[in-house]
């Protein structure tokens, strides 16, 4: 059984038909990446996943469970994790607050002291400005802390959508080195991605999204050397 | 002790001293009439602009009819004290039923328009609430409410016929209005207000008021982390409509007779002014604009006599220049890195440490 399964969703926007009939599944303790251009519905089957837009057709599951209709808000404590597109962080809160929010669900004070500690480790730039507002940081501080904040909910899976949009190239780097040790931490990662060079070189497998379908499938390393691929996504 | 108690603690504790003040002050004779006149009604709108502030501030949902809560808190509490003046006593326990009874109404309203208005996204709850203010307005100008022997009868557009002439009592004339008993003094404003602000300031510090905040700041992301984005908005608004209800509560027991042409759109907005001048999300903030804001047109610009409201309307424009002007901003700054202030802030610092040593 994959830890998530994606069975032939729709998605419409009005009339329009954003996502036409996708599948795919993934599974334990894998890299997923969904790469693809503008438009091609990358970030709608993030939505669509976790709850924020409804699917017309098709059944999505978590471990077995259909979430198909489940809520936005309820999806987390069942432990899928997303952090939005754009570093939407809660700009006039402090950073401590943004972390304490992500472990909104959660009840045990403990472990969430715990989480918080693991993630200020692997961030310490987040444990310097703790108590600064987080609209205050830069670009790449802030995706941090969206990583950070979704860490801190205990995720089986954790979905990122567009990590990279608009950091500097050493930022880049940084948070796909994260990306992958937060996954070799055991933590599953459904990654959405334009920069698909960075995507598929930490990804196991993916797949490439057109204009509301799959177009391709299959290893990442095959992928990266597959010519469509490379004419059309990785500029060579 | 952390930094947002001990800001709630300055912000209550100012409030307190500077009310007790006023309210001894006033109680000795000290004050003159106009400024004892004043009192009570900046009392009510400290209470209303802070109330506002929930919605607008922490919230971040624009209401333009808080106005509307007044009036449904006005009307309710007034008329359950008429109907049981004589039989609910001691007074103040029949007030404080009225007053409750007054929230009440508020908050079911607020719940009424909330569950509709705050699922979408977008403006809305400003485009509702205008309306909202409005109706409530041209509803009570409207209603005649008399009682009798036989009970209460009630005509809409039109005094009730039928009426034991020996017995009646007329309690709600449509536009003329209502004349509820005047309960209402300074230490009961007082009270009602530190019980208000109190309620407020927990309710902001409290795991329900972050996650407004995050509402407020993301709203996607605020579902991301697995907030119920429609409840925490509607819990905020209704609390905000509730407490803006016991205000017109206070409101409709303070004056001679109680008239709903005062509750319309530019009551609304002089309450919104009130809150974006103090600072969003700031309710020391809204208490220290609505003294100065109320205050101001009725002790120092009365002898402008017709320039009063024009001479209002520069300090409005010269406050938001103040604030937001980028102009100004610098001006701030260095005004705040100038040799004289850095002494006095290194000054303050020094002090401080010390008094923490000790």
């Amino acid at each position: 059984m994959s830890l998530l399964e994606i069975e032939n969703i729709e998605v419409y926007y009005g009339a329009i038909n954003a996502i036409k009939g996708i599948s795919f599944n993934v599974e334990e303790g894998e890299i997923i990446a969904l790469i693809g251009a503008n438009g091609a519905g990358k970030t709608t089957t993030l939505h669509t996943i976790t709850g924020l837009i409804s699917a017309k057709r098709g059944s999505i599951k978590l471990g077995g469970r259909d979430i198909t209709k489940t809520p936005a808000h309820k999806i987390v404590s069942l432990g899928m994790a997303h952090v939005p597109e754009g570093r939407r962080v809660f700009a006039q809160l402090s950073v401590y607050e943004n972390l304490m929010l992500g472990a909104y669900t959660r009840k045990d004070k403990a472990e969430i002291a715990e989480s918080l500690e693991r993630v200020y480790e692997r961030f310490p730039r987040l444990k310097e400005r703790r108590s600064q507002s987080a609209g205050t940081l830069s670009g790449g501080e802030q995706q941090m802390l969206a990583i950070g904040r979704a860490l801190m909910s205990k995720p089986s899976i954790i979905l990122m959508d567009e990590p990279s949009m608009g950091l500097s190239p050493l930022y880049v780097s940084e948070i796909f080195d994260i990306i992958g040790e937060i996954n070799k931490s055991g933590t599953t990662v459904l990654l959405v991605e334009q920069n698909a060079k960075k995507a598929l070189s930490i990804a196991n497998r993916a797949y490439v999204l057109e204009t509301g379908k799959i177009a391709l499938s299959g290893d990442a390393r095959e992928l990266m050397d597959n010519e469509q691929v490379k004419k059309a996504y990785l500029g060579e | 002790m952390r930094k947002q108690t001990k800001n709630n603690l300055i912000t209550f504790g100012g409030t307190a001293v500077l009310c007790v003040l006023m309210a001894v002050l006033s109680g000795l004779g000290v004050l003159d009439n106009k400024t004892n006149g004043l009192l009570v009604p900046i009392g009510i709108y400290i209470i209303l602009a802070i109330s506002l502030n929930l919605t607008v501030g922490i919230l971040g949902e624009l209401s333009l009819g808080h106005a509307g809560f007044m009036c449904i808190g006005a009307f309710v509490s007034g008329t359950f004290s008429l109907v049981f003046q004589e039989t609910i006593q001691p007074v103040w326990l029949r007030f404080a039923l009225a007053m409750i009874l007054g929230g009440v109404m508020a908050a079911v309203f607020g719940i009424l328009i909330g569950i509709p208005a705050l699922r979408l996204r977008g403006d809305y709850l400003a485009i509702v609430t205008l309306g909202f203010g409005e109706i409530m307005k041209s509803l009570a100008m409207n209603i005649y409410l008399t009682a009798d022997k036989n009970g209460l009868h009630f005509g809409f557009t039109v005094p009730p016929e039928n009426i034991d002439d020996e017995t009646k009592r007329e309690l709600l004339k449509g536009p003329i209005g209502m004349a509820a008993p005047q309960d209402t003094n300074f230490w009961i404003v007082l009270i009602v207000l530190l019980i208000c602000l109190a309620v407020l300031m927990l309710f902001i510090d409290s795991k329900s008021g972050r996650a407004c905040m995050a509402v407020r700041d993301n709203y996607i992301a605020a579902q991301s982390v697995g907030i119920n984005v429609t409840k925490y908005r509607i819990m905020a608004f209704v609390l905000s409509a509730a407490v803006a209800g016991i205000a017109g509560g206070l409101y409709s027991h303070s004056i001679s007779l109680l008239t709903a042409r005062k509750f319309d759109y530019n009551l609304s907005i002089l309450i919104l002014v009130f809150v974006v001048l103090g600072g969003l999300g700031s309710l020391r903030g809204s208490i220290i604009a609505t003294i100065i804001l109320y205050a101001l047109p009725e002790l120092f610009l009365r002898e402008a006599g017709n320039l009063r409201m024009l001479l209002y309307a520069i300090v409005l424009i010269a406050m938001m220049l103040w604030t937001n002007a980028p102009f100004c901003i610098r001006l701030r700054e260095r005004i705040g890195a100038s040799a004289p202030m850095q002494k006095l802030k290194g000054f303050l610092k020094k002090d401080k440490s010390a008094g923490g040593a000790a």
